[in-house]
């Protein structure tokens, strides 16, 4: 078994029209067990900056840990947010640092930058970013996410519409996965507000 | 671990603090992650004015494509780009040191960055690492001393060519490069060539696809076209999209209102003398 079917996950992020949406299972396992119902892979780090993690939960949690203190810093010292493509090169340096011992996680960052124009990325675990203009998947539903998102996908869709969406290509693929799954957790994110739901889907 | 979430930044290169515990795991049965590699065709061929290379864009995990459209030929100064095969995390991140060495070098010495500098700063750091580090590259530039065309491999040897291939892709590029290259090709003649060979590598090797790049550096110029050839472009697009007859169910809605972004323009006075 892989090291990141330990856990089991699923996280995807897609693009509107001004908006980005960022979706994650809720389901933390201990290989086939169910140990939580309730797991939490999608963390803020400010406003209009969002980032799931996939992978071995303890390394979802200490990574997002050490994020928003580096983050942080930069708050005191720039005096100001970051932004989305510099926290992606920052995610991107510090899993490289670990290049031979990596962090064994990977993460889906998705941001709304300058003029409100959304960024999303997915790395491996050791950093090798991949910006997309449509869709990024993560985790062991990644396969099933992949031809979803691929099926489901209309450049351009307004919040409602991309919150339909990523929550049908998400819960469509993780009941393909039985290693994720157990409800979904969706945030979109609009310039004006952002919309945490959480959804019903089949709980095996 | 705490020394380095103090000690930050950190002092730069690798850390290794994690070996152990991801030995461990790996002992107890769980199988190391793969990475993203970049299957690959990579090429580059001298002409009569300068340097021409080529790349496909595909980026694939295991047998799965996972970036359609990725970016294989990397910046290293306004005269030098380099195409990187391999593990892409290693590729890039290879490319971008030397890339900032070679602009602190440029400030240093008030002069523009000659490709055999950048091609010593990339071999010492792979072999440095013996192999580990899994980037080959094709380098390719046109400084004061003419077009230099170099192969750099993970281990850290390097080979100055008139035209040259790497990647999985590398035997049918190749192919097409020792059927049809001549000396002295015009900058036409030559993107044709370029073209031609990594559209023989993305349609018969399963590890490159997609999309051609190519960028064309001549002595003072440099032009970089992406997506030059789209020869895969999605068949079946159906314009309606996706239509869901039953609704989500959602169990909880929580809407955070964002405050508005606050534009802060700083009015100050000038520093006195």
């Amino acid at each position: 078994m892989s090291i990141f079917e330990y856990n089991g996950s699923a996280v995807v992020a897609m693009v509107g029209k001004n908006c980005f949406a960022i979706a994650s299972d809720r389901r933390l396992g201990v290989q086939l067990q169910t140990i939580a119902t309730d797991f939490q892979r999608i963390s803020k780090i400010h406003d209009h900056l969002f980032i799931g993690l996939s992978g071995l939960a303890t390394d979802v949690q200490t990574l997002y840990q050490r994020l928003v203190f580096r983050h942080k810093l930069y708050q005191l010292r720039e005096e100001r947010d970051m932004k989305p493509e510099t926290f992606a090169s920052l995610v991107s340096a510090i899993l490289y640092e670990k290049r031979f011992g990596p962090f064994l996680c990977q993460p889906v960052i998705a941001g709304l930058g300058d003029d409100n124009k959304p960024f999303i990325c997915t790395m491996d675990s050791i950093g090798a970013k991949e910006l997309a203009k449509d869709f990024v998947v993560s985790g062991t539903a990644s396969e099933s996410l992949y031809g979803a998102c691929e099926a489901m996908f209309k450049p351009d869709m307004e919040a409602e519409e991309l919150f339909e969406t990523i929550s049908q290509a998400l819960l469509s693929s993780v009941d393909r996965d039985c290693l994720s799954g157990w409800g979904g957790h969706v945030y979109v994110v609009t310039p004006n507000e952002v919309k945490e739901r959480i959804l019903k889907g089949r709980m095996d | 671990m705490s020394q380095s979430a103090v000690d930050v930044p950190p002092k730069g290169g690798f850390s290794f603090d994690l070996c152990k515990r991801n030995d461990m795991l790996t002992q107890k049965g769980l199988k190391a992650p793969s990475f993203l590699k970049t299957g690959t065709t990579i090429v580059g061929l001298i002409f009569k004015d300068g340097v021409i290379l080529g790349a496909d864009t595909r980026a694939t995990e295991g047998p799965i494509v996972a970036d359609k459209n990725c970016e294989k030929i990397h910046y290293m100064a306004p005269n030098i780009y380099c195409c990187g095969a391999g593990t892409a995390a290693d590729t890039e991140a290879v490319t971008d040191m030397v890339s900032s060495q070679l602009r602190l070098h440029r400030y240093q010495t008030g002069r523009d960055s000659r490709v055999i500098t950048a091609l010593t700063l990339l071999k010492k750091h792979l072999f440095s690492y013996q192999g580990h580090v899994s980037a080959a590259l094709v380098l390719g530039g046109v400084d004061i001393t003419g077009p230099h065309l170099h192969t750099i491999y993970p281990h850290g040897s390097t080979d100055t060519l008139p035209f040259a291939t790497m990647g999985s892709g590398s035997l049918a590029a190749m192919s097409v490069f020792e059927a049809k290259y001549k000396e002295g090709l015009t900058r036409d003649e030559g993107i044709k060539l370029v073209a031609e060979a990594i559209c023989s590598g993305i349609f018969n090797d399963l590890g490159s696809g997609s999309n051609v790049d190519i960028c064309v550096i001549t002595k003072g110029n440099k032009e970089y076209l992406r997506n030059y050839m789209e020869p895969n472009p999605r068949t079946y697009v159906s314009s309606k999209g996706y239509s869901f007859t039953k609704k989500t169910e959602v169990l909880l809605t929580k809407i955070t209102p964002l405050l508005e972004r606050v534009e802060i323009t700083e009015v100050g006075e000038a520093m006195e003398e």
